[in-house]
This record gives C-alpha cells, structure tokens and sequence, in this order.
C-alpha cells in the first residue's frame, strides 16, 4: 500500500489498533479505568485523524474501497457520535462487573464498522463491514447485569439478533437478485447497468429486498419491532448507542442503495413514502400512551425513522442530504435525552416518566439538556429537529409528495403531545423527595456539548449543509459523465423551479 | 429582494431582536434576585428607549420595508436572514418593546420563586417577540413563531396557577397543530414564487392560481385565526390566560394575539389576495360571532381574570371584523384595534394582578367594594375599564370607531348584528367596576388593604397616557401607518391577471401557466 493509501485508511487504522489496545486490555483482569481511558484516547485520535484526512480522495482494495468527501466527512461524524457515546457511558454502571472493558472493546469494533461501511462500495465488502459494525452491538445489550426484576436483557439480545439475522437474510436474497441482473457486485458499476432493466418488477424486487436490512437498523415499518424492547432490555448507555450511530451508518448506506433507483423510478418512490408514512403514524401514535421513558423514545425513533424516509422518497441529492442531516441531528437529540435517562436513573435501573419529575430541581443543566433534546425532537425551532424536517419537507414536496408531506406534519403535531409529557414532568411538577443530582465534569462537557450541537446545527446549518451537499455530489451517486448525464445532474439544483410550471 | 429600503449604519433591528438573548446570557450569571430583577428592568427598560429611535427615523411616506437587512442564512435551503418594518409592524414593536418593562415591573412581587428563570424566559420572550414583527423572510418568521411557543408554555406551566400544566399544554398544542399547516403552505410558496423572501410573496401573490390560493388561505387561516383567537379556535385562551402570572397574560394579550392579525394582515391578504375575496364573508361572519359571543360569556363571568380574557376575545373580534372589510378605514382601525387591545388589556391584567397580590383571589364577589379604601386604584381601574368598553375619549372609541365605519361600508345588517356586542362590552365592563369600585351593602372587609404603592403608579401610568393620548389625539399612530395599510390595500385588490408588478423570471414563467385565469 502507498503511503498516500495509507493516509486515506487512516481513521480506520486508528480505530481498529484502538480495538486492539482494548482487546490487549480485556485479557487483564478488572482494568475499567485503563479501557476507559484507552476508548477515549481511540476516540479523540480518531477525530483527529478524521479532520486530517477529510480531503482524502483514494480508491482502495480493488475498487471495492472508495475513500472520498462523502466517506470522509460521515467517518468525522462517527467519530465525533463515537467520543459522544463513550461520554454518556461513564463508568457502565448497569453492565456486569467483569464485562466492562469488554464492553468497550466492542464498541470501539462496532465503531470501526460503521467507518468501514460509508467507504464500502461493494457489496461484499459492505456487508462484512455492516456484520463488523452490528455484532459486537448484538453482545453489548447483552451484558446488562442481572438482578431483581432486571432479566430481560437476554431476550431483548435474542430479539435483536434474531430480527437482524432475519433482515440481513431478506436483504441479502435482494442483493443476489441485483447481482443477477448485473453481473457485478460493485455497486460504481451496478448503476449503469441497472438503469435499462430498472423498472422491470425483478429489479425493483431486488432493491426492495435489499433495503430491507437497513430499514432494520434504521427501524422502519415493519421492520421495527425489535425496537421498544431492545431499548428497554439494554441498559440505558447501550440504548443510547443503539438509539444513534447504527442509525447514521444506514443512513449513509441507504443512500447508496437508493440512489440505485434515482432519479425518477416512481415505484420505488411510493414504497418509500408508504413506509415513511407507516412508520411515522405506527411510532407516534403508540410513543403517546407509553409510560416507560425508553420505550417512548424507542417508538419515536421509529417515528423519525420515518420522517429521515421522506428524504429518500425524493430521489435526488437534495433529499439525500437532507436525511442525512436531519439523522445527524437526530443523533445529537436522541443522546441529549439518553444523557438524561442515564442520569436519573438510580443504579442503572430504567426510568419512567415520571421519575424525571422535578428535573428542574434536582439538576438544571440536565432539565435544560432534556428541554432542548426532547423540543428538538418534536420539531420545535431554533433547534436542530426543526431545520432539519423542514429540509426534509421541502425536498420532498419540490418533488410533489404534498400527500406525505401533510402526514409529516400531522404526525409532528401529534407527537408533540408526548414530547409535551416528558416537558411536563421535568418542568412544571414538583420533585418531592427525590434527591439532587450531581454530575461529574464528563457529563457537564456532554451535556454542554450536545445542547451546542443541536443549536449550532439548528441556528446556523449553512457549512453543515454545504458541506454534505459537496460531499454527497463527490460520491458518484448518479450516472457516469455521458453528455446527458451531465445535463441531468447539472440541472438536478434547479428542479423544484421548473417543477412548478407542470 | 425589492421593497426593501437598507439600513446604513447600526442595524437597529438586529440590535433589538438579539439584545435581549445577551441580556439573558448576563441574567444567567447573576445570583442576587434583587439584582436580577433591576437589571431585567433596567434592560427591558434600554431596549424601549432604543426602539423609540425607530419611530423618530421612520419614514411614513413610503409603504416600503424600512431598516432593512438582508444576509444569506442557509444558503442550500435558499433561507435568508431579512428584516424590516414598515407601517403596519411599527406599531406592534414599539408595543412589544414598551410592555416589557411593564412586565417586569407587575411581576416585582408578584414572583417570588425562581426569579432568575423567569427573567431569562420573559428577556427570550423579548426576542422571539420583536423577531416575529421584524422577519422579512418566512422561515424566519415561522422560527421565531415557534420559538415563543417553549418560554411562554414554561410562563404558564411554571409560574402559574392551580392547573397551569393543562392551560400550558393546551396553549403549546393548538399553537403547534395550528402552524404546523402554515410550515406546509411556506414550503409550498417557496416552491413556486422561487425563494423564501416574504416582500418577493407578496409581489407574486396575485399571480398565484386560485386554486393553490385557496389552500394556502386555508393553511394560514387555520394557524392565525387560534392565534388571534378567533371563535370557534378560542377554548386555549381563558384557560393560557386564567393560569398565567399577571405577566405571562399581559404579554399574551398584549402581543401574542397580535401576531394572529398581522399574520392576517402581513400574509393572508396580500398574498392571497384572490383567496380572501372569497373567503372575507365566512371570515366576517366569525368575526361578528366572537364579538357577541365574547361579549354574552364575560357577562357571566365571576372570575375577573376570565372576565378579561372573553373580553379579548370579543376585541379580536373587531380587529379582524376591520381587517376583512378591506377598506383604508377598516383596516386602519383594526391596526388601532390591536394597539389598544394591547394597551388596555394589558393594564385590565395589571390590575387583576394587583387585586390577586392583595386578596389571593380573582373572584369578583371577594373583590367588591375595594375601590372605597383604594382610591387610587379605583381610578385607575375605572379609567381603564371605561377604555375597555370604549367610551369616547379614550383610546379603544377611535379604534372601534373606524373599524365600524369601514364595516358599514361592507354591509349595514352585518353592523346591526354588531352593535348588540358593543352594549355588552359596556355591561360587563360597567358590571365589573361597579363591583370593584363600591359593591354592595355587604361588602368584604378591605379596611386593611393598602393602596397602589410607587411601583404600581409607575407600571400603571404609562398606559394611562396612551389611553388618552391615542383617545385624543391619534394622528401620529395613524400617521404612520396610512401608505402601508394603503399600499396592502393595492397589492390584495390587485386583479388576478398579470403585468402589474415588474417583469421577473419566476414571474414570467408563472404567467404562462394554464391555470391562473
């Protein structure tokens, strides 16, 4: 490999030798401290090494490995939701005592997964990467410790499991469908020779199929089932993880996968939208009457889920973008609230709503994290979630989905009453006699950090945006430079204009 | 952008709009609550003096938007950041910006709990207030319209009465659903007139098909007609305005129904002008409604603050009466309408507070016959509720005045039908005072009772002024607003066909569409 090569894998190689400290450290004995200390190293390097690789431009392994903006600037944001997540974890209070700095290892591995997955351009390869990214997860739900009434963990590890072994296989049955049709597994080449047969039944069979795994991770209509209890069965750090960084990667990857289909197969257009639109009342209406506070958030995450759908049902760059900025957002959002959750929990356990009574009280910074976690999931400005629906909306309705987008905003608007809820609890009633909260200077960072997050992503999205856009217009998501080609893409920014005048 | 006059030198607007987030960035680092209390005054206080400048240098013989700035926000969405003010939003900064003090002044004493909290929510407050009236692009517009939603729901679920979680809810979730059709009609403007620049809406709106009009009226409609709130979207009112602390209910009647009409005002009729002929007489006919059916509950009432608050819903009524007669004289007196509103309810509510401070109760039954060993207090009251019910002289005649005049002009029966509510403001006004001010033969004792003390003169006074200085002499109010609200005027009676604004690209290719008559 040239060293240019190597400086394009750079991220990757630091997490992965991150993993094998960890691993190094796991074979001592009761080490949490030292695999702390290492994850959190792993986790800055790799920042670093992402902000100095992020104009890398490389093609690796064969073709199969393409490092470019695109990669890059996601690999950044793993990154950043990697440093995030090790924050909220803090001293895994809720996993079994001689797991622990196993338990970092596998999130180090799981985290390297996911930064291998947005480069992979092959199917292969990506599906080994999406197994790196999803098994060590698989073993984090399960290392909850157990307890008086604390045994579920085991079967929620099963459930997920099961339903992911389930989707990868659906999702791999579509893969095979596409390799049929095309004769390669590389997806640069997939495109052109996809587009002849793209409306025939079989090849929207295949790619149907093929979303199919990351509907799962992504937990949308119907393949969300895992998602209410998995969340509740895990411990609360491990939720949150859950909750996040899986999400981004399939993201990244579902655009891949649907920009196969780009730019007007109406087919699978209508799929998307009657699964976002599923998804978003199926989350919401069964998030109002939830008690336990993971669980609403579980259903609301397939709510959003929905909602970053919208995005793709457009079939162009700008809804590309726009969901891979509102799951950005999401993530900074959904770890606002687990930091709550992992805070207020006493010793682990799960917490219900009503255990966040009197938040205001007991700890300021952390009712404030929640007000402005819980207001941007329920779409209210200046905060992320709004900027975010509001790309969504308009990516969508330029493409003239105006029936999903009013099912979005209703759906926003019943959502708000749960949100509401939570509000409620924290806000206006009174904490009797539940003790005060201290935090660590970890958590304050955390929560400092993500409340700038989500205001900063909100108030002032222009690079953010910018720099997705770029990076999404880098990724060869479109045909090839044929002259027609070229006039298609050249004109892509400029639809929703000429798309008035029909 | 056109219509937009720059502002050379310090931006004014922005100044106002953000200064009070520093503000409250500064309140956040306080400890002392006495402190805290007279730097929010202090502040509050700056900012009005500040905003007095905008009056001096307006220029009230252009309809165009003044101060103006304009820098690019979010550029991939096409959002910009753009404000200015002409005629008609004016009026309803300086109101905001003027009430503030106020407020802060009525909650002295009034909150004792948690006083840092509920400066930094009001000093937000401030900011989403001022933005709102300011913003000349509607992403803008709809950020600070939603951004009011979270401080005002944490006024009222907080620092307000017994069921303050349902009245805060209940505000949260009808503002919510209501604008959350706005955001669909915005996107949907956006897609067709080619940016998201409100002054560039307007220049297209008569070019709009009807059809798209109608829904975009109706989405509008929906989310200003519960923020005014008009019958039968009222319900949140009573119960936001019963629980709220006396400040989160002068701001809520001062300011946050305002934004409803000039939402009506600002959008809803220069931009879909063909829309509004055909929906002004349903419109009308609601109107009509809430000023009797405002009328008939605040004569029923025996809780003072609900009282009040039917009685809003009752002056709403005629603002938006004035503003679907579209005519100078209607529409000009519903501006008035909305200022004296402000004015005048937000002193009604002041002087509720001021009743429950003493007598930890809204009851009127419990509140008679204060006005014997209060006199200072009975006058104020007096003169307010005489404004209120719009006795001549005072500020709240011209207002109705002009609005019944430019009603009459629309239809004569509609009027007759009106005038029955105008006898119950004075009923229910007069009914209140009377108890206040004598009661009965068997009147609680209120020998104890102190009268208003320096700071309630000093919160009161100002109000009193405007009540006589807008009843007698209203010209520099209408002054200002003459070529805006003639200006609007033009742009909503512009015929649906085209060539009349000047020849742009997105103007041209939607002129050439089969649908626009």
């Amino acid at each position: 490999m040239m060293p240019s090569h190597l400086m394009a894998f750079l991220p990757e190689l630091v997490l992965l030798a991150g993993a094998l400290v960890l691993f190094l450290i796991t074979l001592g004995e009761s080490r949490l401290q030292q695999a702390r200390a290492a994850a959190l190293g792993t986790a800055l390097a790799s920042i670093i090494a992402c902000v100095f690789c992020l104009g890398q431009d490389a093609t690796l392994f064969s073709g199969a490995y393409r490092v470019d903006q695109f990669s890059q600037v996601l690999k950044l944001i793993f990154a950043c939701g990697f440093t995030l997540v090790l924050l909220l974890s803090g001293n895994l209070e809720d996993i079994r005592d001689d797991v622990k700095p196993e338990y970092f290892f596998f999130l180090a591995l799981s985290v390297a997964g996911l930064a291998m997955l947005v480069s992979c351009v092959d199917i292969i390869t990506l599906v080994v990467a999406l197994e790196v990214s999803a098994f060590p997860i698989y073993f984090l739900v399960a290392m909850r410790r157990e307890r008086r009434g604390q045994k579920s963990q085991m079967e929620s590890a099963i459930k997920y499991i099961m339903f992911g072994v389930a989707a990868n296989g659906v999702m791999f049955f579509g893969m095979s469908y596409l390799f049929g049709l095309t004769g390669t597994t590389s997806l640069p080449d997939m495109l052109p020779r996809l587009q002849p047969v793209i409306h025939s039944p079989l090849a929207i069979a295949g790619l149907a199929l093929t979303f199919c795994g990351l509907y799962y991770k992504l937990a949308v209509f119907p393949f969300h089932f895992w998602t209410p209890d998995v969340y509740q069965g895990a411990s609360n750090e491990t939720a949150g993880l859950v909750a996040s960084l899986p999400k981004v990667g399939a993201v990244a990857v579902l655009i891949r996968f649907v920009s196969l289909a780009s730019p007007d197969n109406q087919t699978v257009a209508i799929m998307l939208a009657i699964l976002a639109m599923c998804s978003m009342f199926y989350g919401n209406l069964i998030a109002l009457i939830q008690k336990d506070f993971k669980r609403l958030l579980g259903f609301s995450g397939i709510a959003h889920a929905g909602y970053a759908l919208i995005g793709f049902v457009a079939l162009d760059l700008v809804g590309y973008a726009a969901a891979l900025y509102y799951i950005v957002g999401y993530l900074l959002m959904v770890l606002a609230c687990f930091v709550v959750i992992c805070k207020v929990s006493r010793d682990g356990a799960n917490v219900s709503i009503e255990e966040m009574a009197g938040l205001h009280r007991r700890s300021p910074l952390l009712a404030v994290t929640l007000v402005v976690g819980v207001f941007g999931l329920a779409g209210i400005p200046p905060f992320v979630g709004f900027m975010g629906k509001l790309s969504l909306l308009t990516a969508a309705l330029a493409k003239g989905h105006l029936f999903l987008v009013i099912v979005a905003v209703i759906n926003a608007a019943i959502a708000v009453y749960y949100y509401l809820g939570v509000v409620r609890e924290a806000c206006f009633r009174d904490p009797g006699d539940r003790p005060p909260i201290r935090l660590d200077w970890s958590t304050r960072a955390l929560c400092v950090l993500l409340i700038g997050g989500i205001l900063t992503l909100g108030v002032a999205p222009a690079r953010f945006l910018g720099a997705i856009s770029s990076a999404l217009a880098s990724a060869n998501l479109t045909l090839q430079p044929t002259p027609l080609a070229l006039v298609t893409k050249k004109s892509l920014p400029v639809m929703p204009e000429h798309a008035i005048e029909k | 952008m056109t219509n937009l006059i720059p502002n050379n030198g310090c931006p004014l607007l922005s100044i106002l709009i953000f200064s009070p987030l520093l503000a409250a960035a500064i309140a956040a680092f306080i400890r002392n609550e006495r402190l805290l209390r007279w730097w929010t005054l202090a502040f509050t206080s700056a900012a009005a003096v500040f905003s007095l400048d905008l009056y001096r240098r307006f220029d009230p013989t252009t309809a165009q938007f003044q101060f103006g700035e304009l820098a690019h926000w979010v550029p991939t969405l096409k959002i910009d950041y753009a404000v200015g003010i002409d005629g008609i939003s004016l009026l309803l900064v300086l109101l905001t910006t003027l009430i503030m003090p106020l407020c802060v002044l009525a909650s002295w004493c009034y909150i004792q709990t948690r006083v840092k909290e509920f400066m930094i929510c009001l000093l937000v407050m401030e900011t989403a207030m001022v933005g709102v009236f300011c913003a000349l692009d509607f992403i803008l517009f709809f950020v600070f319209w939603e951004a009011m939603l979270i401080p005002m729901a944490l006024l009222i679920g907080i620092w307000g009465g017994p069921r303050k979680i349902y009245a805060s809810l209940k505000f949260f979730i009808y503002t919510m659903s209501g604008s959350v059709f706005l955001l669909v009609a915005i996107i949907a403007l956006r897609l067709k007139v080619g940016s998201f620049s409100i002054p560039d809406m307007i220049s297209a709106g008569h070019t709009l098909p009807p059809n798209f009009q109608y829904w975009v009226f109706l989405a509008f409609f929906i989310s200003f007609a519960i923020k005014v709130p008009m019958f039968p979207f009222h319900t949140w009112l009573p119960a936001a305005h019963v629980e709220a602390p006396t400040a989160g209910s002068v701001l809520l009647a001062s300011v946050l129904l305002k934004m409803g009409t000039y939402g009506f005002l600002r959008f809803s009729l220069p931009i879909t002008p063909h829309a509004t002929d055909v929906f002004t007489p349903f419109v009308l006919g609601l109107s009509v409604v809430a000023i009797i059916y405002g009328g008939l509950t605040a004569l029923t009432q025996t809780d003072l603050k609900k009282l009040v608050a039917y009685s809003s819903v009752a002056h709403m009524g005629f603002a938006t009466l004035g503003i679907f007669a579209l005519n100078p004289l209607g529409i000009k007196g519903a501006l008035l309408v909305m200022i004296n509103h402000g004015v005048t309810t937000g002193a009604l509510f002041i002087i509720v507070g001021i009743i429950y401070e003493r007598l930890h109760t809204r009851d009127l039954g419990e509140a008679s016959g204060m006005g014997k060993t209060m006199p200072i207090f009975a006058m104020f009251a007096g003169v307010f509720a005489l404004s209120s019910l719009a006795f001549p002289g005072t500020n709240s005649f011209i207002g109705e005045f002009l609005v019944m005049s430019g009603g009459f002009a629309v239809s004569k029966l509609m009027m007759v039908c009106v005038v029955p509510g105008v006898v119950l403001a004075a009923a229910y006004m007069l009914r209140m005072l009377q108890k206040v001010a004598y009661g009965g033969t068997h009147n609680p004792d209120h020998s104890k009772l102190k009268d208003l003390g320096f700071r309630e003169i000093v919160t009161l006074a100002p109000l009193l002024l405007f009540v006589f200085w807008i009843g007698l002499h209203p010209e520099p109010f209408i002054r200002v607003m003459e070529k805006s609200v003639q200006n609007l005027l033009e742009q909503t009676q512009r015929p649906p066909a085209v060539a009349a604004s000047a020849p742009r690209v997105s103007d041209l290719a939607l002129s050439t569409d089969p649908n626009s008559p």
